[in-house]
Order: structure tokens, then sequence, then C-alpha cells
């Protein structure tokens, strides 16, 4: 095996390769077409057709009105404004929230940042699978509840929630429901409509636009208050000059992610064949379930060996994937996902997490199987756990 | 994370792996809950260690730092050897960066408490302190 000679990135989920479209669709607007929407002038005009129309077509295949989306400049952001603002409009209601251990730390920390305030958090435990289970959801609703915020689609073990389920039941107690979509849009089809959520975020660099821009979908009528204050820009909303070149980059992004998810069985099909391959090594497994699960996404277990070890090997062999060891943050604690769903500290250490787009090649996945092999064996060799 | 190019040099070719099979000094510390266990083992002769083993579930700074300290103190006496510190050990390695320090007192400690195991099979007094109590927290608070 030659190291260096193929580069298969595996980590979709962390972030994705701009396509070479959704550039082209930018560059103008990043050139020649520099007006600020706000002005009145030609090319200001022009940048403010080219956002409504960006916001048209994204509100399009979402399923809601135009002005219910707002464009931020990061899924961050979206889950921040969706969570604080929607919970300082409804203090008088009630202080209590509700939501999962599992959620991205943009969610976790705004709900933190909350807490210190002086709301209270209830976080539910998803299951082994990854699932949240509209009856918990039920039962942990109180008369001071006034928010709901479970993510769509997990970022580690890509687990796929009932979220239409999940906002039945907030809504019967007239609760408001938010998702970070995140890991959702573009991969599975979202539609606010069908789903009856009232906000829902998510990110363009997840669906091969540029990093640096998101949207908040915010049903009309949904009590939240802004999040950045500014001059009037998304109908008064969110301050900021639009990001032109980024929001016409993400509305081609949208559409390119939505044409392909006729791709989607092929994508889950090369995953499979990674996971039947993975799992020929002894001592390893998968962690969430299968079934309900984002295609791209496999997290595998190893026993004996510590993910980040891992990861630098496959680094060298030009396989780029992503870990929940503990080495990979400054805590000494493994990640929060897979504590949450009962994987133990000692094997969470040993996770690997692959995600796959429609970039990926058979011979991808070829590759990705004949080097993890030599590189868990490798760091098995000398792991005084493994006794061979 | 960026590691130096010494840390990736003993990663991806650590010195001195395996076990020592009869070995005069045994020393395991960390667990796996923590993500990192060292193992390392102890040839003396004559007071001097004439050779020195690891085996290390852990991160690539874990895996560096054994490497380093075992060939650190290879050749070396015993009290020589005692005198290893994890400071030693990083600047050795061209530095490590600040959340993997813990791992360079793992690899110092993998040593000492080889060292002790030496002289307690060999009633010898000593007062080696180890401070490894298998908690996370042990390693965080140096």
């Amino acid at each position: 095996m030659d190291n260096n000679k193929r580069y298969v990135y595996a980590d979709n989920a962390a972030t994705t390769k701009t396509d070479p479209e959704v550039f082209e669709a930018m560059v103008p607007w990043l050139t020649e077409a520099y007006g600020n929407p706000s002005s009145q002038h030609t090319i200001g005009r022009e940048a403010a057709a080219a956002v409504a129309d960006a916001r048209e077509r994204i509100a399009g295949i979402l399923g809601c009105k135009p002005r219910e989306i707002y464009f931020t400049a990061s899924g961050s952001e979206s889950d921040n404004w969706a969570i604080k603002g929607a919970a300082h409009a409804n203090v008088k209601k009630g202080k209590h929230i509700i939501s999962t251990e599992f959620e991205h730390h943009a969610v976790l920390h705004a709900l933190e940042s909350l807490e210190r305030e002086g709301f209270e958090v209830t976080y539910l435990s998803p299951d082994r699978d990854g699932q949240i289970s509209p009856a918990d959801l039920e039962a942990a609703i109180r008369e001071d509840t006034i928010l709901v915020a479970i993510m769509f689609a997990n970022n580690e073990i890509g687990s796929v929630l009932p979220v239409k389920e999940l906002a039945e039941v907030a809504h019967a107690r007239k609760i408001t429901f938010f998702t970070d979509a995140v890991q959702a849009v573009g991969n599975i089809p979202v539609n606010v409509a069908e789903l009856g959520v009232d906000m829902l975020a998510f990110s363009g660099h997840k669906i091969h636009a540029p990093k640096g821009i998101g949207v908040l979908y915010c049903k009309t009528a949904t009590r939240c208050f802004n999040l950045i204050d500014g001059g009037g820009q998304e109908n008064g909303r969110r301050g900021g000059t639009e990001n032109v070149p980024y929001i016409v980059g993400l509305a081609r992004a949208l559409e390119l992610a939505v044409e392909r998810l006729s791709d989607s069985a092929a994508i889950a099909a090369k995953r499979d064949r990674l996971a039947a391959g993975i799992s020929k090594i002894p001592y390893t497994f998968i962690n969430g379930g299968m079934e309900h699960r984002l295609p791209g996404n496999l997290n595998m277990g190893f026993e004996f060996i510590e993910g980040e070890s891992l990861l630098l090997w496959l680094d060298m062999y030009g396989i780029a994937a992503s870990t929940g060891s503990a080495c990979s943050s400054a805590s000494l604690e493994p990640s929060h996902v897979l504590l949450s769903i009962g994987v133990p500290a000692e094997k969470a250490h040993g996770s690997l997490r692959l995600t796959i787009s429609h970039d990926t090649t058979d011979e991808d996945i070829d590759y990705i199987l004949e080097v993890i092999p030599v590189v868990v064996e490798k760091l098995r060799a000398m792991s005084p756990l493994y006794k061979g | 994370m960026l590691y130096s190019e010494k840390v990736m040099d003993h990663f991806t070719n650590p010195r001195n792996v395996g076990e020592i099979e009869n070995a005069d000094g045994v020393g395991e510390v960390g667990n796996a809950r923590c993500g990192d266990i060292m193992k390392v083992f102890l040839k003396i002769e004559n007071g001097i260690i004439t050779d020195a083993k690891f085996k290390t579930f852990g991160c690539g700074a874990a895996i560096a730092t054994s490497s380093m300290a075992t060939e650190m103190i290879k050749g070396k006496t015993v009290e020589e050897a005692l005198g290893l510190t994890n400071k030693a050990v990083v600047e050795a390695l061209d530095g490590l960066p600040p959340v993997k320090l813990h791992c360079s007192v793992l690899a110092e400690e993998a040593v000492k408490t080889a060292l002790a195991d030496y002289y307690d099979r060999n009633g010898i007094e000593h007062n080696i302190d180890v401070n490894c109590d298998g908690c996370c927290e042990s390693c965080a608070r140096h």
C-alpha cells in the first residue's frame, strides 16, 4: 500500500466540498455584482433581487413562505437565535425547555447559557439506536414548558428522529417546536409544512455550499426575539448586510442537494458495504441503529484502540474521518453522543465516524476497506488491552 | 491538533514496542475509561536499564511519549531513570499541544511505577511517588 497516493474524504458531516456549480453561481456576486441589497441604485437593486430569488427558491423547496426564511451566518447562529429568541419571547408563559442529551454543542451550550439565566432544561435520553420517543417527550412536558428543541438527525451517529411525531406532541400542548436540521437538510427530504415544526435551522457548508451561511426557518406568528439587531435587514429580524454571494450559493446548493436525493439509496448501499467490510474485523461494533439513519453516516467502534491514533494513521493513508474520542477534545471526556446512547466510555474512545457523500466512489470504499484493517492491526499490536 | 515532526515520527515509528519476558520491573498506569493506558517493561542488570519496552492504548501523544520515554531511560542507571520528568519528555519531542501534556505525565508515571516494582521485587526501600490513581483528573491536575 502506497501512502498518500489516494485521497478519500469521508468526513462530510464535518463539512463538504463546495460544489463547482455552486461556486460558479456565486462568482458574479463576488466580483462585478457587489451591490448592497439595501441600496437604491441599480447594482443594489440587482443584489436585492438575487437575495429575494434565492429566498423564494429555498422556501419552495422547504415548503414555506419566502418571508419565513431568514439568512444567518451559520447553523450555530440559527440554533442560538431560535433557542434564545423563543425562550426570551415566551418567558411570561414559563421558563422550562425540553431538549435531548445528544444535541450539537451549538444547541447544548445555548441551553446552558439560558440555564445560567434561570431557565430550566430537561434533557431527554436517546435509546441505544439514537431515537427519542414521543412518549418520553409527552411525559416531560410541564405547565411552564415553553420550547422543545430536538434535532432532526444526529451529527455523530446519523440517527433520524421522528420529528413530525415529536412536533405533534409539543403542539398538542401549544408549545413551540424547534429542530436543528443541520445534518438532515440535503441528505433526506425536509418539508417544514409536512413536519409541522415552528422553527428549523440548517447550514450551507454541510450541503456543498461554502462555510459562513445558514438559515433559520421561522413560521409566521412564532414568538421569537431577535438575536442580532441592526439595520433592518431580513424584515427587521436579523441585522447585518446580506451575504449576497453565499445566499445565492446556498440556494443553488439546496437545489442540487434535492436533485441528488435520488442518489440516497446508492450512497446508503456504499455505506452498508463499508459497515459490512469493517465488521469483518474482530471486536468491532456499530454505534447507533441502522434503520432510521442518514444514508452517508457510519459510526464504528474498535475495541482496544483509541480513536485519535486511528485518525492519524488514516490521515497518513489519505483518508479523512473523525472520532468521538476524548483525545480530540480538551475535556478528557469521550463523545457526549456515544455516552448518551449507552456506549461505555472505554469503548467510546475507539470510535470512528465515516460520512460519505455522492462524491464517494466504489474505489474509495475499496480503499478504506483495504486500509482500515491494516491500521487497526498496527495499533492493536501495541495495545496492552489486546491479547490477539 | 498540530503535532511536531518528532511526535509524528515517534507515533508512526514507535521505538521499543513490545513486552519483555521475565522483566525485572513492570509498571502500568491509566485506565481505559480515560482513554490512555501505558505499560512499561524494564530489564535491569547491575542497576542499569539494559532494555525497556512498552505497550500503549491511547492517542498519538500517548504513543509518542511512551516511545520517547523508553528511549530516554535505556542505558541509564535506575537512579538516573528516576530523575526522568514529563517536561524532559515533552522537550525531547519538541513540545506537545497543551491538552496533551497529561500524556507525558502518564509516561513519566509509567516509568516510575516500573522502577518502583523493580525496587519492591528486590526488597529495596523507596519513596517513589506515583500520582496516577486511575482517575482522569489526577493527570489533568498536573
